[in-house]
């Protein structure tokens, strides 16, 4: 990686409260609104790169906006689009949405210190809020000024509507018509954004997603989907171990068989090259490879497994959280709860497996498509890969089949095998490297496996005094960009996010973490260090509300006394799902609350135990306080998503290792949501006006331990060993 | 090989084993039938066989000699417009990879069952996975296009 980007990451993760300065040039004869700083306009630079902006106006009327995030199917293209047409009042059916790319200055995100760009963490339109509607703002303002310079009329005479500026004489014309004249006007120093009474389309049901009826009919494209002249699909072949290293490879039967162009080596492992994907595949099965293995990881999940528990047992050295006197507190407490809870490693299995398509062009430019979680690392890192300078790359972000946080990969996984797969074929055809499910399935960046132990000291009348978790798990962050802003003192916060920040006030806490060594690469995937500590935390605290006889509402609502917005959504779930009347006959009602990314969320499962013993999910109520709701059925979309998304992991997903072997490889063996198993989701979103924080993650903390308290409730039961499915749990 | 693509008379030049999903997609590109899982576990390459849905990876070249295949790109008649415009309108998709099958499958319970119940659709739906869990969107979208359809 190059001192740049790393210089860009080497920093504390945490909201920037920098304020940024919009400006405006002509490109072409399309108004561009975003540059930097006034300096970049004043030198008339980067005027011909139509992605160095935030949105361009031109003259045939169409509006495309540069979107800073991309966009995996949680619909933040939707969200920045509407932010800007807030302002800018557009015609809706000429808006549009692509991936900027390659200036962190313009798109860094604002909510991880603002110096480069970044998708993740649920913080798209949270960073984008002020920002895009500060660019639409500021484009309506010299489109106006242009027209009443023409009309020679008073600023305060003119109105706009739907993508039309008119003026009371009667005078009128059309955004597309102005954007050349406008281009010329000087940029406002600062716009007023409109006063929430006055807003048209934020917190509105009316405007639907731009990209439905594409995605309706089959005409989104994606990064599988492209055939540039002469492209060429490659399949890879990986390492069977993680951690294992190329020794050799005989391509030499696969480069006979018909399709065939190359079998190349890359860093990451042997590159079959072909005319299309089923040539390529069958060919892979032709080439032998040896692999030193020394150093590649054996063991099994049962070895893993008990190495976790006796950590976990032991305790750990490093301090996530420390409150009090926790020891003195059990030391007195009349009655002690423990409890271990044991997490798998999981995939994030995008329906669109991994992909990345790289071609270098005549004049020295090396295009990459692919979906690009995070453009200035990858750009950094297919720059070095490909022996070129990062602005030399251009970008081509594309819509992805999901994500999950698997796009965001900080070692460009993908990135680097196409930009390398090209290379070695001497640059001479576009290559694109995809991904067989089993490859997907099996190619790391995984959950990390995790071992809670939780213990709870209680007095004499009941009451938490003190509470401790040891963690035990891979750490997320350690030996990637990421390690100096998220590890501090031994503790990566991703790992104990979640439970680090308990919302009860309990008196004493510890919260202790060991963090294991394995090859197996891991990643975030959606909800990150809450898939985990949100099940441990609420499986626990509606443990202990049962063993002191309180009911988990009240229970909870006594210790968030100083947290209205917990306790609110609590009560919004509890009172939208009945929780105060009995259930259905035969249904049993389980409730949690996670906080994650800065929004909180409420969860009521109800469920009825099938013949199998196993849970049938009927109905979840979702309660989201997530501040200003931008897209309020987006934000039903993605709490549905989440709760399915949670769902299925809980009760069906694991991986398997098998002296260090994956054993699952497809979604036979690797089982989701399904649709008889989708609950009815009923969401209701708390009416705010806090700046927006997330919601394409905070769904999915609170389903699993709404489930599993739902189960005990049922049956006694309480689940630890996830998922549900295990043969633990019957 | 001789077939009838979306309503055309084709001759395909091509190995018989190579599945329908890459012919479709690497050589004709067709690319609206998405590649998910290769062994008819996900439904994302869902296509109709003389009007009955198929998983496209697993069916052969030489398995639809002489028959009518019919894909995203060339679904029409009432009951696909009704269902794609539905699907919009409820704003269904997210990522959206999945639906060209969702779309498949719902057009062909649709085309036999005119006002199927949730257990028809869990029938006919549940072999098609999606990640982003539309489902209840999907379901929703069902019992909406059978409504215009009886209207």
């Amino acid at each position: 990686m190059n001192d740049r980007a790393f210089a860009l990451l080497a920093q504390e993760i945490a909201p920037s409260r920098r304020s940024f300065l919009i400006g405006a040039a002509a490109a072409g004869s399309s108004l561009v609104i975003g540059f930097s700083t006034f300096a970049d306009v004043a030198q008339g630079t980067p005027t011909s790169n139509p992605f160095s902006g935030y949105l361009q106006i031109s003259p045939d009327e169409t509006v495309t906006i540069y979107s800073s995030q991309m966009d995996m199917g949680q619909g933040i293209y939707h969200g920045i689009a509407t932010l800007v047409q807030e302002e800018l009042d557009a015609d809706w059916t000429k808006v549009s949405v692509a991936g900027g790319f390659g200036n962190p200055a313009l798109y860094g995100n604002l909510n991880m210190g603002g110096k480069f760009q970044f998708t993740g963490g649920s913080s798209g339109t949270a960073s984008s809020w002020e920002r895009y509607r500060r660019a639409g703002a500021t484009a309506r303002a010299m489109l106006v000024a242009a027209a009443a310079e023409q009309w020679n009329v008073p600023l305060n005479e003119i109105s706009t509507s739907n993508g039309v500026v008119s003026h009371a004489s009667g005078k009128s014309t059309t955004y597309g018509a102005l954007a050349t004249a406008a281009a010329s006007r000087p940029v406002p120093g600062d716009v007023t954004l409109k006063e929430s009474q006055s807003w048209n389309y934020v917190s509105s049901e009316t405007l639907r997603r731009y990209d439905s009826a594409l995605k309706s009919t089959g005409r989104q494209q994606y990064t599988i989907d492209l055939h540039e002249p002469g492209m060429l699909t490659a399949v890879m072949i990986h390492p069977p171990r993680f951690g294992a290293n190329l020794q050799s490879f005989d391509g030499s039967k696969a480069k006979e068989m018909k399709g065939v162009v190359d079998v190349v080596e890359t860093p990451r492992g042997v590159a079959v090259v072909a005319s299309g994907m089923w040539e390529a595949m069958k060919a892979r099965e032709a080439v032998t490879v040896q692999w030193d293995e020394s150093k590649a990881e054996k063991r099994s999940s049962a070895e893993l497994i008990t190495e976790y528990r006796a950590a976990a047992d032991k305790g750990g050295d490093a301090v996530a959280a420390n409150a009090g006197d926790v020891d003195a507190a059990f030391a007195k407490a009349a009655k002690v709860l423990e409890a271990r809870y044991e997490f798998p490693y999981l995939a994030h299995a995008p329906m669109e497996p991994i992909n990345a398509a790289a071609r270098m062009n005549p004049d020295g430019t090396l295009e990459v498509w692919g979906g690009h979680q995070m453009p200035d690392l990858y750009q950094a890192a297919a720059a070095k890969v490909a022996g070129i300078a990062s602005d030399k790359v251009i970008l081509r972000v594309m819509k992805t089949g999901g994500g999950f946080g698997r796009r965001a990969s900080p070692d460009a996984d993908i990135i680097v095998e196409a930009v390398a797969t090209a290379k070695a074929l001497g640059w001479k055809a576009p290559v694109k490297v995809q991904w067989t499910r089993e490859d997907d399935m099996r190619g790391g960046r995984y959950r990390p496996a995790f071992v809670h132990k939780l213990k709870a000291a209680l007095d004499d009348k009941g009451e938490l005094m003190a509470l401790r978790d040891s963690v035990v798990g891979q750490s997320i962050a350690k030996g990637t960009l990421f390690e100096a802003g998220l590890v501090r003192e031994g503790v990566d916060r991703l790992s104990v996010e979640g439970i680090r920040n308990l919302p009860y006030a309990v008196p004493n806490v510890r919260i202790d973490l060991t963090t294991t060594e394995s090859a197996v690469p891991v990643l975030w995937w959606r909800a990150v260090g809450s898939t985990h500590t949100a099940y441990a935390l609420e499986s626990f605290i509606d443990e202990i509300a049962y063993a002191t006889g309180k009911d988990p509402v009240e229970f909870r609502l006594a210790m968030l006394k100083d947290k209205p917005r917990h306790a609110a959504v609590l009560q919004l779930a509890a009172e939208k799902a009945g929780w105060s009347s009995p259930a259905p006959t035969d249904r049993y009602r389980g409730i949690a609350l996670a906080e994650s990314f800065r929004s909180y969320v409420a969860q009521v499962a109800e469920i009825s135990i099938e013949s199998s013993g196993r849970p049938k999910v009927h109905r979840v109520v979702c309660a989201i306080d997530c501040g200003v709701a931008v897209n309020p059925d987006q934000i039903r979309a993605q709490m549905e998503g989440g709760i399915g998304f949670g769902l299925g992991a809980i009760l069906k997903s694991q991986l398997t290792l098998d002296e260090g072997r994956i054993v699952e490889g497809n979604f036979d063996g690797y089982d989701v949501l399904r649709m008889d198993e989708m609950p009815k989701v009923e969401v209701h979103i708390v009416k705010s006006s806090a700046p927006p924080t997330g919601v394409g993650e905070p769904g999915v903390p609170p389903i699993g331990p709404a489930v599993a308290n739902a189960f005990f409730k049922a049956t006694g039961k309480r689940v630890r060993i996830l998922p549900f499915s295990r043969s633990e749990n019957s | 090989m001789h077939i009838t693509l979306n309503g055309q008379s084709k001759e395909i030049d091509a190995d018989p084993d190579k599945p329908l999903l890459w012919i479709l997609r690497d050589d004709l590109q067709l690319v609206g039938t998405k590649y998910g899982c290769g062994q008819a576990l996900c439904g994302a390459c869902t296509i109709h066989i003389d009007g009955e849905p198929a998983r496209a990876c697993q069916t052969r070249l030489a398995d639809v000699a002489g028959r009518n295949v019919v894909t995203i790109e060339g679904a029409s008649g009432k009951v696909a417009e009704i269902v794609q415009s539905v699907w919009t309108k409820l704003d269904v998709p997210q990522c959206g990879y999945c639906q060209s099958g969702q779309v498949m499958a719902a057009i062909g319970l649709l085309s036999t069952n005119r006002k199927p119940t949730d257990e028809a659709i869990d029938d006919a739906m549940s072999g098609n996975i999606c990640r982003c869990n539309t489902y209840q969107r999907i379901r929703a979208a069902i019992h909406e296009a059978a409504k215009v359809l009886g209207a």
